[in-house]
């Protein structure tokens, strides 16, 4: 254990703290809602009432010249260019947090598509996209999911056929997350009909304007249209839109998979909220009373500052593995998921406790706090517990996978 | 002995089932919760007073059915497993039991008959007797009321206010009165009314009862909790029923989900949770009217615990279904979040708990 940060990281400190006193306050030009979601997962939002106002593109390009997020990704690529520090990182999320200065975009293409492309995509497809999608400027969606295939996600029957140098898809997909507002979808195609379910699978990039695509936003329990349905019929891109190989869908799929059930449930945004939420306990009343007063109340949020603790512990062990190839943490990546978003969604269920009825209210109510975060990120984390692989297949994940336990007889298409 | 809802309880609470099942569809909850069908709204209403729900609780004396708490929660059951967008707990329980215990012999026959032709409606506003928010309160003073009261519940087209102050004097005031200001508020509950007054020297019409006795006011919110319990216990069935059903069609891996222990274990988990909670509530329905000294604490625990249980059910049900289950399309959320506004009516679990303890004596 060596936790002693040193001289050169209490200069780096300084510089950060610098920062964000400078961007104290700092507020985003209203654009269209996709940032709803990116909000949600990054615990963070931005001051409505500054003068300090930047576009969500601007804001993302001044943290990648500091190098506070892309940091690892190539300058050629569009990124910062620096190694990978965990204790820079740790530092920068701490600033960030104690100044309440919004990090950066979350959303599937930073989260999701830029680590796939780095480490499977190639070299045309990194000049392409990795750079818009890090400033903010390409957002993309994730087409995965099927209405015949969620969990049994290798189930998919997306078609896609290559004829004379073009991709020609049909199908549909659904549960699309911001597909309305994207520019580009990555996506999952069944283009070997021939082979084993898992590998005839193809992982292919399709422009949203493409002719032949239909989007029809599904309205969630949050009443925000949060996903779609995408239909393709005879929907045509270039040959070249795939990554990897033919039939390495699944392959590049799961790498994927493992980014978003990180990103998911990031405990620097859980750490946001939790001092949201100690802060309102210590301004909001009963009777006259702080909530934060109220030992019953208090008890649970000491029990949720318990678990978040873990939880930001645990995600410096989990980087700690990545730059110390030594330290073996599979179960530990394994159940990030399904902790992360089970403490989410309890932390916000805790906020709606404590403010009794005021916690029901929504929308635009009088008497409503912190814009109604509380109630839309309770929910909206149910959706996350089902989302990106349900918590149930996290179960069997890290019972099968993480701790070796024999799998689930498989039933044959015939029943 | 016998243990359970009569025949006549559960008749009555069929009708409500099967009122609802037939005029109250997903889509139709949706447009009413949007505001975008105010006839059908109406509509709804009058059909459930029509089945007379409205005159349950107030004595034959007076033109009612007389019929004790308990035949109001097998109605509130069946208004919670149908997501019923009307008034009930304020309105036709509060209101008459307030009205039958603290109010003159006047006031009765003023009130209670107008409350059986339903020509008077009663918004009930005591969250602030309970646990005051935003420095909210009702002080009262030379037959005046002033101050703020939210939280207000069945409001929307009261005639009078049910109200109290902080040591339980319970009041009525004239929804006409000039002094009163009506704010809408909105709770992700959108089926259901919930208001805002400010009062500035309105004129108060004491119940008497609840100057001389401070135990009235409370027994009028255990009524309201037992039937806030009783919504969220019929909630909750549904949405297990929901899941149930759904675990047994919806099929990946090529067998039906609820084929899979993980399902089987939620649907099983949910249903053990909530089954002793029938009889929790029975209980504390038959205390509330035959068993004075059990009823305070009968009525707390089932608020809370059931609140509890329902909570629990309405994620896991949700969970049940998959990406479906987040839907506004399946509507499942409609459910998920009447459970969600009950729990926090007349007092959060913490809260009761703290009450429940404080009435053993716990806290001395
Ligand atoms: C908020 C949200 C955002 C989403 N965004 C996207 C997106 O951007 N792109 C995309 O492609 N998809 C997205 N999804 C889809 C998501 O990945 C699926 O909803 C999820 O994988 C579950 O699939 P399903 O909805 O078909 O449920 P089902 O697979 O039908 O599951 C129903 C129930 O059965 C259980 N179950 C199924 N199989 C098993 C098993 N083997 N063992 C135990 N239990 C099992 C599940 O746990 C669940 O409780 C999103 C979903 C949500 C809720």
């Amino acid at each position: 254990m060596d936790l002693n940060y040193g001289a050169e990281y209490e200069d780096f400190r300084k510089e950060v703290q610098a920062f964000c006193k400078e961007y104290q306050g700092v507020s985003f030009k209203s654009e269209s809602n996709e940032n709803t979601m990116s909000d949600a997962l990054s615990g963070s939002s931005a001051n409505k009432k500054s003068k300090k106002e930047v576009t969500r593109s601007e804001w993302q390009q001044i943290l990648i010249e500091k190098g506070y997020i892309a940091r690892a990704i190539p300058k050629e690529y569009g990124g910062y260019g620096g190694e990978t520090d965990i204790i820079k990182s740790r530092i920068i999320a701490t600033e960030f947090s104690k100044a309440k200065v919004p990090g950066g975009m979350g959303g599937q293409g930073i989260d999701m598509l830029v680590p796939t492309l780095l480490e499977w995509g190639s070299e045309e497809q990194k000049q392409k996209y990795i750079r818009p999608t890090l400033h903010g400027e390409m957002i993309w969606c994730q087409g995965y999911s099927e209405p015949n295939a969620g969990s049994d996600l290798a189930s998919l029957q997306t078609k896609g056929e290559l004829i004379d140098g073009n991709w020609v898809i049909n199908g549909q997909k659904i549960w699309t997350s911001t597909a309305q507002y994207s520019q580009m979808m990555f996506c999952l195609v069944r283009t070997e009909p021939q082979a084993p379910k898992h590998s005839g699978i193809s992982f292919i990039l399709i422009p949203m304007d493409t002719p032949g695509i239909e989007i029809r936003p599904l309205v969630d329990m949050t009443l925000k249209a949060g996903f779609n349905e995408v239909f393709f019929d005879d929907v045509t891109v270039p040959e070249e839109n795939i990554v990897a190989k033919r039939g390495e869908g699944w392959s590049v799929a799961n790498s994927v998979l493992g980014h978003e059930r990180g990103s998911l449930a990031d405990p620097n945004a859980t750490m946001n909220r939790l001092n949201t939420l100690i802060s309102m306990m210590k301004e909001q009343t009963i009777d006259g009373r702080r909530l934060i007063d109220i030992p019953s109340y208090r008890d649970r949020l000491m029990q949720v500052q318990g678990k978040v603790m873990a939880s930001q512990a645990h995600s410096l062990r989990l980087l700690s593995s990545k730059i110390n190839p030594g330290q073996n943490v599979k179960l530990g990546g394994m159940i990030q998921k399904l902790v992360g978003t089970e403490l989410r969604h309890e932390l916000e269920g805790l906020a709606i406790d404590v403010l009794g009825e005021i916690g029901t209210l929504y929308e635009d109510s009088p008497y409503l706090k912190e814009d109604g975060s509380f109630q839309f990120t309770y929910m909206y984390f149910l959706g996350l517990i089902i989302g990106g692989g349900t918590n149930q297949i996290q179960k069997n994940i890290i019972s099968e996978r993480g701790l070796g336990m024999p799998k689930e007889p498989k039933v044959t298409e015939a029943s | 002995m016998f243990f359970g809802l009569s025949e006549e309880q559960e008749q009555f609470q069929d009708y409500v089932k099967k009122f609802l099942a037939d005029n109250v569809t997903v889509d139709e909850i949706r447009k009413i919760a949007n505001g975008e069908d105010a006839a059908l709204a109406k509509e709804i209403y009058s059909g459930l007073i029509n089945l007379g729900i409205n005159a349950l609780l107030v004595p034959e004396e007076y033109g009612g059915l007389g019929a004790d708490l308990l035949s109001a929660v097998a109605v509130a059951q069946g208004l919670g497993s149908g997501v019923g967008p009307i008034p009930f707990a304020g309105a036709y329980v509060m209101a008459p039991i307030a009205i039958n215990f603290a109010g003159s012999d006047e006031q009765k026959a003023k009130y209670l008959p107008q409350i059986v032709s339903n020509e008077t409606k009663f918004g009930v506003g005591l969250s602030e007797y309970v646990a005051a928010r935003e420095d909210a309160g009702i002080d009262l003073s030379g037959g005046k009321a002033n101050g703020k009261a939210l939280f207000v519940i069945d409001g929307d087209e009261a005639d009078y206010f049910l109200l109290a102050n902080k040591g339980g004097v319970l009041f009525l005031v004239d929804a006409k009165d000039k002094g009163i200001e009506i704010t809408k508020l909105t709770s992700v509950d959108k089926t259901r009314s919930y208001l805002e007054l400010n009062l500035k020297n309105v004129t108060a019409e004491i119940l008497p009862g609840s100057e001389s006795d401070p135990k009235v006011a409370k027994k009028v919110l255990d009524a309201g909790r037992i039937i806030f319990a009783a919504d969220s216990l019929g909630a909750s069935e549904s949405m297990i029923e929901k899941a149930v059903s759904y675990a047994k069609e919806r099929k990946q891996f090529n067998r039906v989900i609820g084929s899979f222990q993980a399902v089987k274990h939620m649907c099983a988990e949910m249903a053990s949770d909530l089954e002793p909670c029938y009889a929790m509530l029975w209980q504390a329905a038959h205390s509330f009217d035959y068993e004075p000294d059990e009823a305070r604490l009968q009525a707390c625990q089932a608020k809370s615990h059931i609140s509890e249980v329902a909570k629990m059910v309405s994620k896991k049900a949700t969970e049940v279904h998959g990406g479906m289950g987040f839907t506004d399309l399946l509507g499942l959320h409609y459910w998920f979040k009447r459970i969600g506004l009950n729990r926090q009516l007349l007092g959060g679990p913490e809260l009761i708990r703290e009450e429940a303890a404080e009435i053993q004596g716990f806290n001395q």
